[in-house]
């Protein structure tokens, strides 16, 4: 069975605009963008594809700055940024069409931002 | 003078059986600007990944989708298994295969029936659900559910498919495809189908691409994204080809999703007659740690798994990317300039699957 690459280079935030342009320059296609909550730190993905190549970058972040939106490089990324910002509470600086929070409705703001479970019960066998 | 006004489109439409809701910028009768809203059933189903065990969450991956329902589930354990040290048996790979091949026969059946119900023609409707019907009692014989399988596990497969069951699939795959013949037809030749869909949510190759088109909506532009073609599952070892449309209209998209029942059918056939013997499992030797990215190409095409364990029985993040998602964007494009009249087509032509999106 063929495995993806699974290489994620991580980046600083400053770099993000020139990196993601560069892909664009290359020919690569946005695949997607998502957002990992690892302890107090957000973990932010980009990822591109060009003929089946699979490149992932990645940003941290506190939560509390503004990331630059990448909308002006590919236009639509507005989804992915709408849906982190719902779900996780990350801003982002210069999206093309913002939501205002309304792209998706949760009962509860963020809820992606401060998951409250890991679990049912104990683990069998941990 | 012309004038402008807002039409709110959904998110209860008589073409659509999901909630979507477009707010239509209007000049006269022509569309300019559209804003795309969903979210209105956002079911949260990635954060339940931390709540059930890894092995679990198959059936909640499953559940991300009611029709492509065994891709999402084996595009799940495929992201698993690079995590928990253990190799699918080659068996299970071409069962995986030719399972996720019926789905998408019932999944471009289904589109084809409900295209047809919207542009009034419910004869050709009845015909592909009927046909799709015989589909789904091959799903049902062989994993015990029509819709949501519940077939695939972390490591392999649940269950076996005999050899005269096999044999018996082989030979019901010739009464599928003359059948299909039939409705292809009159999707590729009906005057009134074309009239309702040629020249009709034009989609460039560039606005396709870069924009994130994916699927049949994609390949319809000209732009050959297949990710079957990257030999997952068992297709490195099958002889196939993507279907691509150069018109990047509604007919184009509706050309590619008739023309891959047919590569469904070689495909399904091909694998029945490689298909190896061998056991269905190979068990995880340890709890996933690290992240992974898994890609399948579902009907509504190209679908993103993401895991990342820290060595428990919990995964910390689930993340699912479907293909109606990233189709939303391309939509946008093809609504502004088009009539009024021609957004519910137009909005059926990139299949949209809101239960998927609002995973």
């Amino acid at each position: 069975m063929t495995q993806e690459g699974q290489q994620t280079v991580t980046i600083e935030p400053l770099h993000l605009l020139g990196k993601v342009e560069e892909f664009k320059k290359q020919g690569f296609r946005l695949v997607q963008m998502h957002c990992t909550k690892v302890g107090a730190i957000f973990e932010i993905n980009y990822s591109f594809d060009l003929n089946y190549e699979f490149h992932n970058i990645r940003i941290v972040t506190d939560g509390k700055v503004e990331i630059p939106s990448i909308t002006g490089i590919y236009w639509g990324a507005f989804i992915y940024e709408n849906e982190m910002h719902d779900l996780f509470g990350i801003r982002f600086a210069g999206m093309n069409i913002d939501f205002g929070g309304n792209l998706i409705r949760t009962a509860k703001k963020n809820p992606f931002a401060d998951p409250s479970f890991r679990g049912e019960m104990p683990c069998p066998g941990e | 003078m012309p004038r402008r006004i807002v039409v709110p489109f959904g998110p209860q439409h008589p073409v659509l059986p999901e909630p979507i809701h477009l707010d239509l910028v209007l000049k006269d009768e022509r569309v300019e600007s559209v804003l795309p809203s969903i979210g209105y059933v956002h079911r949260g189903l990635e954060t339940l990944v931390a709540k059930r065990e890894y092995p679990e969450y198959v059936y909640i991956a499953e559940r991300t989708c009611g029709i492509c329902s065994f891709i999402h589930g084996m595009t799940y354990c495929q992201a698993v298994e690079q995590l928990v040290d253990c190799t699918v048996p080659d068996r299970a790979l071409f069962l995986r295969t030719i399972w996720s091949e019926y789905s998408r026969l019932h999944s471009h059946l289904l589109w084809l029936g409900l295209f047809a119900d919207a542009l009034g023609f419910e004869n050709l409707f009845m015909a592909c659900w009927r046909l799709r019907e015989s589909v789904l009692d091959v799903l049902e014989e062989t994993t015990g559910g029509r819709v949501i399988q519940g077939s695939c596990k972390v490591g392999g497969v649940r269950k076996d498919i005999p050899g005269e069951t096999l044999e018996r699939m082989r030979r019901g795959l010739d009464g599928i495809e003359r059948e299909a013949r039939d409705i292809a037809d009159v999707f590729l030749r009906d005057d009134s189908i074309l009239s309702r869909t040629q020249g009709i949510g034009l989609l460039s190759r560039e606005d396709a691409y870069t924009l994130g088109a994916v699927g049949p909506t994609a390949r319809a532009s000209g732009v050959r994204i297949d990710l079957r073609q990257t030999g997952y599952a068992a297709y490195g070892r099958l002889s196939f080809r993507p279907v691509v449309e150069e018109a990047g209209d509604c007919h184009a998209r509706c050309t590619v999703r008739v023309r891959e029942l047919f590569t469904s059918i070689d495909l399904i056939r091909e694998a029945i007659a490689k298909i190896p013997d061998g056991p269905l499992e190979d068990r995880p030797k340890k709890n996933p740690e690290g992240e992974a990215f898994s890609r399948a190409e579902q009907p509504r095409g190209e679908l993103v798994h993401y895991v990342r364990g820290d060595g428990s029985r919990h995964l910390m993040r689930s993340r699912i990317r479907t293909p109606t998602l990233t189709n939303l964007p391309p939509l946008v494009r093809m609504l502004q300039g088009c009539n009024l009249a021609d957004v519910p087509v137009i909005v059926l032509s990139i299949d949209p699957c809101i239960g998927c999106a609002e995973r």
